[in-house]
């Protein structure tokens, strides 16, 4: 044991010594965050929209004064087809268009029920849920003004249709992105290099001509690399709850277990590469190539995977970072617990079991 | 005489902060010369070639090289000598012809110039019919005896040395001197450092560096007699023991 | 028995090709011998200081370290030796202390248990123990590599080319070290590629192209020199080499130093007849002598054989 723990200690001191490497693991996931979190606050003003009133009477043109007076809209054209609203998107010319549908006074004031829907170009989520936000609310006011001096309230339905991008994937979607990246990357890549280092200053012959056993050697490599990145974990969350105001809304025990995992599957990766690389660039590239990539693309952070042709969505079945992306979004931003992420628990288990298993198996006890 | 010296130095000092590792050499090398430059580990030797070679500048004194100052004419310095290292030569990963190729290139021969001078020196070495060839797949001997041969492609004024015989078989390693008669004859001059005492005396004349320090300077014959000694290996043992310092 | 090597053979493929860098070598090395394993770069001596450390399997043949197999018994093997391969391999952002502290935790031995043991050699680098290893000077990184190599007293020693690029001064205080080791017991195998050392060696293996030219004590090594050595020097050296290599009779002459070293093919051959060789040549101060030969000239004339 006071092998093991010596060994660790003296991973960390090369960890603590390199200065600009430890500079960059601990800096990379704080400034991924807060890049992030200021393209999210930037404020919608301003923002172009049309309206199509299909009612033209006192209530619809009441609410389009109310829209086009605030100061989030500027309302840059009225629409007479359903036709138009896809051309206007297209064009580029408004992010949000404000449908009313016939007989809206009618409806409202004789069945005291009546719709608006809310169409919002999606391709910039944010945005478009800010604006929708805003046109509610807006809505809401009248509603409310109007039920003051009634009994049977009125109820105006909001309909949302987010156009392009309906799931919304954003602000919320990118904590538990930056999670699983900066994980694989750290883990992944910083392991493999460690590793590759000892080969290539000749370090690793002496230690393997050491009693230790040559799998103690790779675990200690990955224990500080482990507390490196449970550290980056933590401040990933600190900065997404305080700075970006995106809760934790499950568990948040359940949510380091999980990180935990995700952690060691990643380790076993890094010490699977450096099975395979003799110089520390390569370690480097080929942990780029296999896992950087490969996370970015297939974790669905990025890009929807239901979007994507049926081959790939197969293929991002393999990636460890899907179900790690899966379980985060399911616990931090849905507050599910164990219940409803087991089956992915268990495929990321099974993930790393298999990946420890064959990168031990096949680190090598001797040099060639 | 005056004419003929292609390297000249005077008070030449080199410090990085406190430390002072070259401490005001003096020296001068004629046209042709064999100079062996000895010293211990960290006496300055490679902080002294690196000026002599414009990649370092001194702190203090004068040195030009094949008729060039080493403070401003670096670049007129680099395209008049030719450099070989033990430790770096030639790219291992590209064929005996595409190294030839790439440094005749780098000092700007022609291409019937290149062509030329390669058969010359394949033929000299006896690698004909190797050009392709990857060095990698070349002895250690071998591939010294290339990295010199095209260390000197471009006929500099001088070629320096930095250990170029290290690991190399005994018979191998005379072939090499041979090589290196041959340049010298050629009115190149030769500038080598060498851990093996034997070669120091292959030298015309050897300077012994002492903690920074040009402690010794003369003909092998002339410093045995001055230091009462049988060989150059004792000449060196009794003035290296008296370093104070050890720093690489 | 400290190590026995019988037939081992060990082959590498590059592109197809294999390259022979053992070819059935066989030797043995006795407890508290210092054994010498003398060859240029590329003669084999890394793979055989690999398959004897356990980093390497061989292809052919056995070897056993201290009695265990180096194929079956690598564990036993690894706690028993000491090795120092031919790169630097310490950890250079570590300080000296910690090195050492890290080599003697890895073999579960403390420091102070076996202080000792490496006492004589870490006094020497002890000024230094807080500097980080990546900036000592080659001597004394050398001198922490030994101590890291001895902190666990191994029986056995290899040193894989110790002495290569350190300058001839340190090379004398190593040698030093290496004897007064042996006074303590210990099987010592270096290689080296400096000729000159073979006398500091008990018994050496001549070492060329994966094969051994010879294995005995330096001394036989010089008996078994079958011809007579001529040594000549005259005032131009490289003009007298041309003069001597031009003569039918000659079989062979290198540069030696100040000499040049002459053997005739036919070897009832006698001074005289060098003598009427160099004549023509009209050189000044001619020396002839019929001299020993070194371990450099038995290399030299083993290789050519």
């Amino acid at each position: 044991m006071k092998q093991f723990l010596i060994f660790v200690k003296k991973e960390c001191l090369h960890i603590w010594r390199d200065r600009r490497t430890l500079v960059i693991l601990i800096g990379m996931p704080i400034v991924q965050i807060i890049l992030y979190g200021f393209a999210l606050t930037n404020e919608v003003k301003n923002s172009r929209i049309a309206v199509f009133d299909q009612s033209k009477d006192d209530a619809t043109r009441l609410i389009t004064d109310r829209i086009a007076a605030s100061r989030y809209f500027n309302l840059e054209k009225n629409l007479n087809s359903y036709k138009q609203i896809g051309e206007s998107f297209r064009e580029g010319i408004v992010r949000m268009v404000v449908v009313f549908p016939i007989n809206f006074q009618d409806d409202l004031l004789h069945t005291n029920h009546a719709q608006i829907q809310l169409i919002a170009d999606a391709s910039d989520p944010n945005t478009a849920n800010t604006l929708a936000n805003y046109a509610s609310a807006i809505v809401n006011d009248y509603q409310n003004a109007l039920n003051n001096d009634q009994k049977l309230p009125y109820n105006i339905d909001v309909q949302l249709r987010m156009l392009y991008n309906p799931e919304l994937k954003g602000a919320y979607n990118f904590v538990p992105g930056v999670m699983a990246l900066v994980l694989m990357l750290i883990c992944a890549m910083m392991t493999s290099i460690s590793i590759v280092k000892e080969k290539e200053m000749g370090t690793m012959e002496v230690i393997l001509v050491s009693p230790l056993k040559p799998f103690r050697i790779v675990l200690a490599k990955t224990v500080p690399y482990l507390l490196v990145s449970l550290l980056n974990i933590i401040s990933i969350l600190l900065l997404s709850v305080y700075a970006l105001d995106v809760p934790i809304k499950g568990s948040i025990f359940l949510l380091m277990a999980e990180s935990t995992l995700f952690t060691i599957t990643s380790l076993s990766l890094g010490i699977l590469i450096s099975n395979f690389s003799r110089t520390q660039q390569s370690a480097m590239f080929t942990s780029m190539m296999s896992l950087f990539l490969p996370t970015l693309l297939f974790s669905g952070f990025l890009f929807p995977i239901e979007n994507m042709p049926k081959a790939l969505q197969i293929i991002s079945n393999i990636v460890p970072a899907k179900w790690y992306y899966i379980i985060v979004k399911a616990v931090m931003i849905k507050g599910l617990g164990i219940t409803a992420i087991w089956k992915e628990t268990l495929i990321l288990m099974g993930m790393t079991l298999l990946l420890l298993g064959i990168s031990i198996r096949n680190f090598k006890i001797r040099l060639a | 005489m005056q004419t003929d010296k292609v390297i000249s130095v005077s008070n030449l000092t080199k410090k990085f902060g406190d430390f002072t590792a070259v401490d005001n050499i003096s020296f001068d090398c004629v046209k042709g010369e064999i100079f062996g430059f000895l010293g211990a580990n960290g006496a300055g030797k490679t902080t002294a070639m690196r000026m002599l070679c414009g990649l370092s500048l001194p702190t203090s004194g004068e040195a030009s090289v094949a008729g060039f100052d080493v403070y401003k004419e670096s670049e007129l310095i680099k395209k008049k000598i030719g450099y070989m290292s033990q430790k770096f030569s030639l790219y291992e990963d590209l064929t005996v012809w595409e190294n030839i190729r790439f440094y005749a290139g780098i000092y700007g021969l022609s291409d019937s110039n290149i062509r030329e001078k390669s058969r010359q020196l394949l033929t000299e070495l006896h690698l004909e019919g190797q050009e392709n060839a990857l060095v990698r797949s070349l002895p250690l001997g071998w591939k010294q005896k290339l990295a010199f041969s095209v260390a000197i492609v471009h006929n500099p004024a001088i070629v320096f040395l930095d250990e170029p015989t290290g690991g190399v078989d005994p018979i191998t390693r005379r072939e090499f001197w041979g090589l290196i008669y041959e340049a010298s004859a050629r009115d190149i001059t030769v500038f080598v450092t060498t851990h093996y005492m034997d070669e120091a005396e292959y030298c015309n004349r050897v300077s012994i560096m002492v903690d920074g320090k040009i402690e010794a300077l003369d003909t092998p014959a002339n410093l045995k007699q001055h230091y009462n000694a049988d060989s150059m290996d004792e000449v060196f043992l009794h003035l290296a023991r008296t370093a104070t310092r050890s720093q690489d | 028995m400290a190590v026995t090597v019988q037939d081992l053979v060990k082959n590498y493929t590059v592109k197809k090709k294999t390259i022979e860098a053992l070819k059935g070598i066989s030797f043995s090395v006795e407890k508290g011998e210092i054994f010498g394993i003398i060859g240029p770069d590329g003669a084999g001596k890394t793979s055989l200081f690999r398959i004897l450390t356990t980093l390497l399997e061989p292809d052919g043949g056995s070897a056993t370290v201290d009695g265990c197999s180096v194929k079956d018994e690598y564990l036993q093997i690894r706690q028993r030796v000491g090795y120092m391969p031919g790169k630097f391999s310490l950890y250079q952002d570590l300080t000296v202390q910690e090195n050492l502290e890290f080599f003697a935790a890895i073999f579960n031995v403390s420091i102070a248990d076996n202080y000792e043991y490496i006492k004589e050699i870490y006094e020497q680098i002890a000024p230094f123990k807080d500097r980080k290893a990546g900036q000592l000077s080659g001597g004394m990184k050398q001198k922490l590599a030994l101590c890291c190599a001895l902190i666990h007293k191994p029986t056995v020693l290899f040193l894989d080319e110790p002495t290569t690029g350190v300058d001839a001064v340190s090379r004398k205080e190593f040698w030093e070290m290496l004897h007064r080791l042996k006074t303590q017991g210990i099987t010592i195998l270096v290689s080296t590629p400096y000729m000159d050392e073979a006398g500091l060696c008990d018994r050496v293996g001549l070492i060329q192209k994966g094969a051994f030219l010879s294995i005995e004590t330096p001394q036989s090594i010089i008996r078994d020199f079958k011809k007579t050595l001529w040594s000549v020097r005259a005032d131009d050296m490289y003009r007298l080499m041309e003069t001597i290599l031009k003569s039918p009779l000659i079989n062979s002459c290198y540069p030696f130093g100040q000499y040049h070293h002459v053997t005739f093919k036919d070897d009832t051959k006698k001074q005289s007849d060098l003598e009427a060789i160099v004549a023509p040549g009209n050189f000044k101060d001619v020396e002839i002598a019929a001299i020993q030969p070194n371990i450099e000239d038995c290399f030299m004339a083993l290789m050519t054989e």
